[in-house]
């Protein structure tokens, strides 16, 4: 018991617990609308992008949130844009916009060195530098995006699933995607210090996956996903620590666990309904 | 419900594209509050864009759109387009079009009172728990027009809602229309069912990017304008004072070019 509570003794580890608890929660309720609305493969390309922020941000000296922030809005806004346009594949563009802007940040770093926050730190996540600073900007950050799924929960349902009907009834539908968008940007850059850019999008996606398979009502789903997503990230960031091993990988291996506990348990319904996040909606 | 005859929307001469060639050119049609019309066409003839434009969801690239003052509009889509495994009960469903007002997640009262009452309207109030793929076709249908009912629409536009249905579902669905319409409600819907549709509605228009004709089935469902609708021959009987539609298929050579005589 002693051996278990021994890293609660190291302010870095409270830190890295609550930001990781936060994120899984954070990255839980944001993901649910991800899946449902089949935009996995932007979340994916998201925190691509959002890592040429940070290697610009990190080789200019700028704040690392502020920098890579609006790299990662005008890349969300970008592919809301692209997507809602439809003129070329939503596919191919994200994977024109993601890829570049990942590759334009392992350029600058090969060009003029690392600097900054740790480089293994953003493509794979640490708890190491969490700062009580990083603390209280994923609270404001998982806050807010809780008061706006609160009060937006009818117009993000309505947008998710009925987009066209949504619209003529009312619901400002580019406006509420291009929330979604700036709320998943959001995620993504509150959660990119532990998680890391190349699993984030696991943390979006497995939680969500889980809570459709345990149940067919969507306000459930949101709760089960935000509850799945916080336990996974508390859980996986504990285990990072006894292991030694990255918090990334950690927490999104105690999530396909989850999942694949769940998929064996719950049966052959259960896993029919993941055709609504496999399959998404055309 | 209260506009009967009244004009609800007019569309003149409207022009629609998605960027490249038009899918409707010069369309005409004025909605009145008593109509219950059906809209045949082949696919492409832009029979769906029509209800966009209707509903407000398509602008016209030209033309104009004149709505009546605060008209109100339900639309029930295509089944096809829905997400059946989107984890949505029924009573989630109907509810979901109560967006403006309250802004908390939950419903009040009064809403599972209204909703209740518009489902047990359509008969369907016993399955508001239930998820929305455990429905049969015309439980779909019902639970779409539900959610439109809701909103108090004076026009309800319905994309194919016999598309993939039994007969017995067909029938089920056209009765309760003609009870909707009956209860002062404007019914315009899409089909491609000549036969088990559209020869039983009061009225008709036949679409094939313009409108090549337009009034009671008999005077619609004629080969001439079958034809320039279609692109293929068909021949018309009578049946009980009923148009039949045959489609005229002998020979490949048979076929016309499709668009070739609009």
């Amino acid at each position: 018991m002693d051996e278990l509570l021994r890293p609660f003794e190291f302010e870095f580890f409270r830190n890295g617990l609550i930001v990781a608890t936060l994120a899984g929660a954070l990255c839980g309720m944001v993901g649910v609308y991800v899946v449902l609305k089949g935009m996995s493969y932007i979340g994916h390309g998201l925190s691509h992008a959002i890592f040429g922020g940070f290697a610009a941000s990190a080789l200019l000296g700028v704040n690392f949130v502020l920098g890579a922030g609006v790299w990662g809005v005008a890349s969300a806004l970008m592919i809301n844009g692209v997507t809602r346009r439809r003129v070329i594949g939503a596919d191919a563009a994200i994977g024109v916009i993601t890829t570049a802007s990942f590759a334009l940040g392992l350029a600058l770093f090969a060009i003029f060195g690392r600097r900054g926050r740790s480089f293994d730190a953003a493509l794979f996540g640490s708890i190491l530098g969490v700062s009580i600073a990083d603390v209280l900007a994923i609270g404001a950050v998982t806050l807010l995006v809780g008061v706006l799924v609160f009060f937006g929960y009818r117009q993000l349902l309505f947008t998710t699933f009925d987009p066209e009907v949504a619209e003529a009834s009312g619901v400002r539908t580019a406006r509420v995607d291009a929330l979604l968008m700036l709320v998943l940007a959001a995620a993504i850059l509150a959660t990119m210090q532990v998680l890391g850019v190349t699993l984030i999008a696991a943390t979006l996606v497995i939680p969500a996956t889980v809570a459709r398979m345990l149940t067919s009502s969507f306000s459930r789903m949101l709760i089960l996903a935000t509850a799945i997503g916080a336990f996974t990230g508390f859980v996986g960031m504990n285990l990072s620590y006894h292991l030694d091993v990255q918090s990334g990988p950690t927490i999104v291996l105690v999530g396909a666990t989850i999942f694949a506990a769940v998929f064996v348990v719950s049966g052959a319904r259960a896993r029919y309904r993941l055709a609504a996040i496999i399959i998404p909606p055309t | 419900m209260t506009s009967i005859g009244i004009s609800l929307i007019r569309l003149e001469r409207i022009t629609c594209s998605y960027g490249g060639e038009p899918v409707l050119v010069n369309v005409d049609l004025d909605v009145t509050g008593d109509q219950f019309t059906g809209v045949v066409g082949p696919s492409g003839s832009g029979k769906t864009t029509l209800l966009r434009v209707l509903l407000g969801s398509n602008r016209p690239i030209a033309g104009s759109v004149h709505r009546s003052r605060g008209v109100r509009v339900g639309y029930v889509p295509q089944v096809e387009t829905v997400n059946w495994s989107f984890p949505v009960t029924v009573g989630e469903c109907v509810r979901m079009a109560n967006t403006r007002g309250r802004r908390l997640p939950w419903a009040n009262r009064n809403e599972l009172r209204e909703a209740e009452q518009v489902l047990d309207r359509l008969g369907i109030a016993e399955l508001a728990g239930r998820h929305i793929r455990d429905l049969s076709g015309g439980q779909q249908q019902r639970m779409f027009i539900a959610r439109a009912l809701l909103g108090r629409p004076q026009l309800l536009l319905m994309d194919e809602p016999t598309s993939g249905v039994d007969v017995h579902t067909r029938h089920e669905i056209l009765h309760l229309l003609a009870d909707l319409h009956d209860d002062g409600l404007a019914v315009i819907l899409t089909t491609h069912d000549l036969n088990g549709i559209a020869s039983h509605l009061p009225h008709l228009v036949c679409l094939n990017t313009e409108v090549i004709g337009h009034g009671p089935p008999a005077a619609v469902l004629t080969p001439p304008i079958l034809e320039r609708t279609f692109g293929a021959k068909m021949e018309v009987l009578e049946h009980a004072g009923m148009p039949i539609v045959i489609d005229n298929f002998t020979h490949p050579h048979n076929v016309v070019p499709f668009r070739k005589h609009a």
